[in-house]
């Protein structure tokens, strides 16, 4: 249907590439939509690579003294399985959903800057697949001068000093090998990746909406997408810093964090939470946004104190910012700071509240249907509520002290990461997979799967609260049997093995309907934001004409009127509407300017790890090839016309 | 539908029960059994906290388990109302939760303080933090031990801590909360017990690879025990064992097999080595070792003896290739050491 018009001549290192099938579209593509198809299933790839560790890890502690790992294993599981889950599983999956969603949300063609978005998404991959080269080149060991009865297996050659990598214990002297080393450069160089995606997310807000979009028409999703896009541009620049430092002290020697040398380790902490706690925001917010877009679609109301919403969102996200010690309340701190911080939290809990009571306001009175992503909308607020009140238990500082370390922190983050963020996903990748697929899901797996997953969710974390309460202790491989802890660990590890099962009904669910599912109509769920106005799967130019935006739920309001009552009704050039839009949608009037395809994004961010490898191993040879590939990939990217060969559609025959 | 909905109120009731009866019993480090005042009025304060919460819980799920079946889909269900939003039922449910949470904030501050003052007429101990046990000195009668912390019942006890080399957490929960051992920096932590017991300690925060086996023990011993541990503890270990006994065969493997390096016994080898070990005085005196993951018995000792790795993987102590009758003898020495 589209056709690229060839350029006449070589301009460039590489000739424009062409594909629109096959490998070649995928690795050359700067389509939104297509790179958060990529995003998402890579994402899912290392979400599932994350739980098989988790499994793992619940294996070796379903009973006390346990075998089946050994001690190095066991620590780099663990590690692995915090740094995937947060870093290659949540974060990118949200990203797939901000590629896919915002420019459809805001009625774009794309995001500001097509190419950069590819970069960031490729610099992502290849920073996943450094992370995870640990396993084939990585080392790890016992600290200097310590003693290991038995060879670390290729198991444990990965990262092994936690996802929050406290130092000195992340340092070269605790943690020698070259282990760390990769997660400290593979988190950088995802670092770099998400950086780039802030800022194109920011500009593709502020200058890409549609005719009528204002901010305050603006759907609660992109209003999260950029709450998130400022955390992370706020927050990742600290992260950074301090990984460099941490490199530096493991591979040139200075001590920032040794105090033998005049460092602090304490230091380390700050710097970490203090990107840490913005990122559970980053985390989070994603989700709070894809909930606040399926409740009102689900309960045929609009969302309920829409600018407290929103308002609340960035409340939120200013307020993360100040409440990083909470993660430290039993380190070094002084009793005044521990007061402070601990209030600044207890204040972080009201806009979360407001939020909570905003989205029961919007079911409340509603004519709620019960169809899967609804279910997964009212899972996660029942598990998020209880992720956000024991939070508040740990605001409490002196019962933080006996709670932080403990398995009661695990509960709690696990009902706010998972209960929440992944329930809020889920509820995403039903809602929105008519539209990505143009083919309607299986309801009743959908169903199923929701259920086991609800239960499998409830049985594995909720034991942990009192688990931790009643004494075992976080990132401990074994424990010993007079602890009593033997039962309900047992009970936790079932629980786990539950949500796997419903893990594979949702995959075998996607896998089938993606295939046989029932053709989707373009608006399957009578629902409210334009990017139901268009096609289902969404087409390549996505609006066959700029959406012209009059109200918030504009595509609703298209359809409903409200009578005296202030009940819905339906307006009658409804039915028309939706017939010209279905008209409309596949058979736009006027040639459309794509952008191009580009080899670049991929060239340039294929050269990162390269640079890692080069200063882990201080090879002058690597980093050569790094920075030639970086180069050749910066000079193309430059040097490429824009206006050449642009993407034109055609009708063919 | 009504058999249906029976049936989830069923579970609900069962889920409920479930929980009620949760709490396991006789868990050695449990912090919902406080055992002295310190970790008393954090277990208040929490409870406090826990009800209200429970308060909120029920109030929401509540709200949203009624909303999901009183407000779903039905046949000949009319359109909803379109409301839009409320300011005043918004500022309620905004105002009512800061009313809530300054309620909490009171005691909490108050108590950050209460915890963190140094308590009147407080016995000073040492705390210091070591891959992976934990040592502890007693500045005022000059003892230095490990792995079991002694202390007197019903008086409080102030402990100075700090790390020999990586970040290390101090916990003893019956006794109070947590607190970081951080090198280079030193923390405090109050502790009282209120009558004569053994407690459990465990390292909180990950600090490699056997964190998971840096445990401890504190007892608590009544005034008269406490002072003859003491006098004990300041005793040197006797030198002079009988010729040819099996505990003077284990005194030459002890000095002669290089656990002098590390190792102190007052008495018998005093030059502290580079890497500092467990004081091994009074030894037998303790009822577990190798960071209070082991119980002080003479299987457990072979075991460790044979190779320490084994047991705690990471550990500075080598596998010194002990023969049999030289790790049988050398438990026969440690026994002495009372």
């Amino acid at each position: 249907m589209t056709k690229i018009i060839e350029p006449d001549k070589q301009t460039n290192i590489f000739r424009r590439p062409s594909s629109e099938y096959g490998i070649w579209s995928w690795l050359t593509t700067v389509d939104h939509k297509k790179i958060g198809i990529m995003y998402g299933y890579a994402a899912f790839f290392f979400l599932l690579i994350g739980g098989l560790e988790a499994l793992v890890l619940r294996i070796q502690l379903a009973q006390p003294d346990n075998n089946f790992l050994s001690a190095a294993e066991y620590n780099a599981m663990f590690t692995m399985h915090g740094t995937t889950m947060v870093f290659l599983a949540i974060m990118p999956i949200s990203a797939a959903f901000f590629n896919y969603l915002l420019p459809l949300q805001i009625g774009a063609r794309d995001v500001a800057f097509p190419r950069l978005n590819a970069l960031s998404f490729w610099i992502w991959v290849f920073g996943g697949l450094f992370l995870y080269s640990t396993f084939v080149f990585g080392t790890a060991g016992a600290p200097e001068g310590g003693y290991l009865a038995e060879e670390v297996g290729w198991l444990g050659n990965a990262p092994n000093g936690g996802w929050f990598g406290y130092q000195p214990n992340a340092g070269f002297k605790y943690s020698p090998g070259t282990a760390m080393d990769y997660w400290a450069i593979g988190l950088q160089i995802l670092g770099i990746s998400s950086l780039v995606s802030a800022f194109n997310f920011i500009v593709t807000i502020l200058n890409m909406r549609t005719q009528g979009m204002r901010l305050m028409r603006m759907p609660v999703f992109t209003w999260m997408t950029f709450a998130v896009a400022f955390l992370l541009a706020f927050s990742l620049p600290i992260i950074a810093i301090a990984l460099f430092y941490v490199t530096f002290d493991r591979q040139f020697g200075t001590t920032f964090f040794l105090t033998e040398g005049g460092g602090d380790p304490v230091l380390w902490q700050h710097l970490f939470w203090l990107f840490g706690h913005p990122e559970v925001y980053i985390l989070i917010l994603p989700a709070f946004g894809i909930v606040s877009e399926i409740l009102p679609t689900f309960s045929r109301k609009p969302l309920f104190g829409y600018p407290a919403i929103v308002f609340a969102g960035f409340g939120i996200a200013f307020i993360g910012f100040g409440v990083w010690a909470h993660h430290m309340f039993a380190s070094a701190i002084s009793p005044v700071a521990q007061a402070g911080f601990g209030i600044s939290t207890m204040i972080i809990a009201v806009p979360t509240g407001v939020k909570i009571f905003n989205w029961l306001g919007t079911i409340w009175g509603g004519k709620l249907n019960l169809k899967t992503p609804m279910l997964f909308a009212l899972g996660f607020i029942g598990m998020f509520v209880i992720g956000g009140l024991s939070g508040v238990t740990h605001s409490v500082v002196p019962a933080d002290t006996q709670q932080t370390d403990t398995y009661y922190i695990v509960a709690h983050f696990h009902y706010v990461l998972f209960g929440g963020a992944m329930f809020g996903i889920f509820a995403g990748l039903y809602y929105w997979f008519p539209k990505v697929w143009g083919k309607m899901y299986n309801e009743t797996l959908g169903q199923i799967h929701f259920w086991t997953m609800l239960i499998g969710f409830n049985l594995t974390f909720g034991p942990m609260h009192w688990l931790g309460l009643q004494g075992q202790v976080r990132r401990t491989w074994v424990y010993a049997e007079e602890t009593n802890l033997g039962f309900w660990n047992l009970i936790v590890s079932i629980g786990a093995f539950i949500i796997a099962l419903s893990i594979l009904i949702f995959m075998a669910n996607w896998m089938y309907s993606k295939r046989k599912g029932e053709k989707a109509p373009f608006d399957p769920w009578d629902a409210r934001t334009i990017e139901w106005t268009i096609p289902s799967p969404t087409p390549v130019w996505n609006f066959s004409k700029a959406p012209h935006v009059k109200a918030l739920d504009d595509f609703w309001h298209a359809k409903y009127d409200e009578d005296e009552e202030g009940r819905a009704v339906r307006r009658d050039t409804a039915d028309d509407l939706l017939l010209q839009l279905e008209e409309e949608g596949l058979n736009p009037e006027e040639e459309i300017e794509l952008p191009n395809p580009s080899y670049y994004p991929f060239i340039l961010s294929s050269g990162l790890p390269f640079l890692g490898y080069a200063v882990i191993y201080k090879s002058i040879p690597l980093a050569l090839i790094g920075v030639v590939l970086i180069l050749a990939g910066s000079f193309g990217w430059a040097t490429e016309p824009l206006e050449e060969g642009f993407r034109s559609r055609k009708e063919e025959e | 539908m009504n058999k249906k909905r029976f049936f989830k109120y069923k579970n609900l009731s069962l889920l409920i029960l479930l929980f009620l009866t949760a709490c396991i019993e006789n868990a050695p480090m449990d912090s919902l059994s406080p055992a002295g005042p310190y970790a008393r009025q954090i277990d208040d304060l929490f409870w406090l906290t826990f009800w209200i919460a429970v308060g909120v819980f029920f109030i929401v799920q509540g709200a949203l388990i009624f909303s999901v079946f009183y407000f779903r889909d039905m046949p000949g269900k009319p359109e909803p109302k379109q409301i839009h939003g409320n300011n005043i039922l918004e500022l309620t449910w905004t105002i009512i939760p800061i009313l809530i949470l300054a309620a909490i904030a009171v005691p909490t501050v108050r108590t950050i303080f209460d915890l963190a003052r140094e308590p009147e007429g407080a016995l000073k101990i040492e705390v210091i933090g070591h891959q992976w046990w934990f040592e502890y000195k007693y500045p005022d009668y000059g003892i230095t031990t490990a792995n079991v912390l002694v202390i007197p019942a019903d008086t409080p006890v102030r402990l100075e801590m700090w790390s020999n080399d990586v970040l290390h957490n101090y916990w003893v929960p019956k006794l109070n909360g947590k607190r970081y051992l951080v090198p280079g920096q030193k923390t405090y932590l109050n502790l009282q017990a209120d009558s004569p017991d053994e407690f459990w300690a465990q390292c909180g925060e990950y600090c490699g690879l056997s964190h998971s086996k840096m445990r401890g023990r504190v007892l608590s011993l009544n005034q008269k025990d406490f002072e003859n541990w003491v006098n004990n503890q300041k005793l040197n270990a006797n030198k002079d064992l009988a010729e040819g006994s099996l505990a003077e065969e284990g005194q030459q493997v002890y000095l002669n097999a290089g656990c002098t390096q590390c190792h102190v016994i007052n008495g018998v080898w005093d030059v502290q080595g580079d890497r500092i070990a467990p004081n091994l005085t009074h030894f037998a005196n303790r009822n577990v070792f190798a960071g209070a993951a082991l119980k002080n018995n003479k299987e457990n000792l072979t075991k460790w003896l044979a190779n320490p790795a084994e047991i705690k993987p990471g550990t500075f102590m080598p596998n010194l290739e002990l023969t049999e009758k030289e790790i049988e003898a050398l438990i026969a020495y440690l026994g002495t050491l009372k």
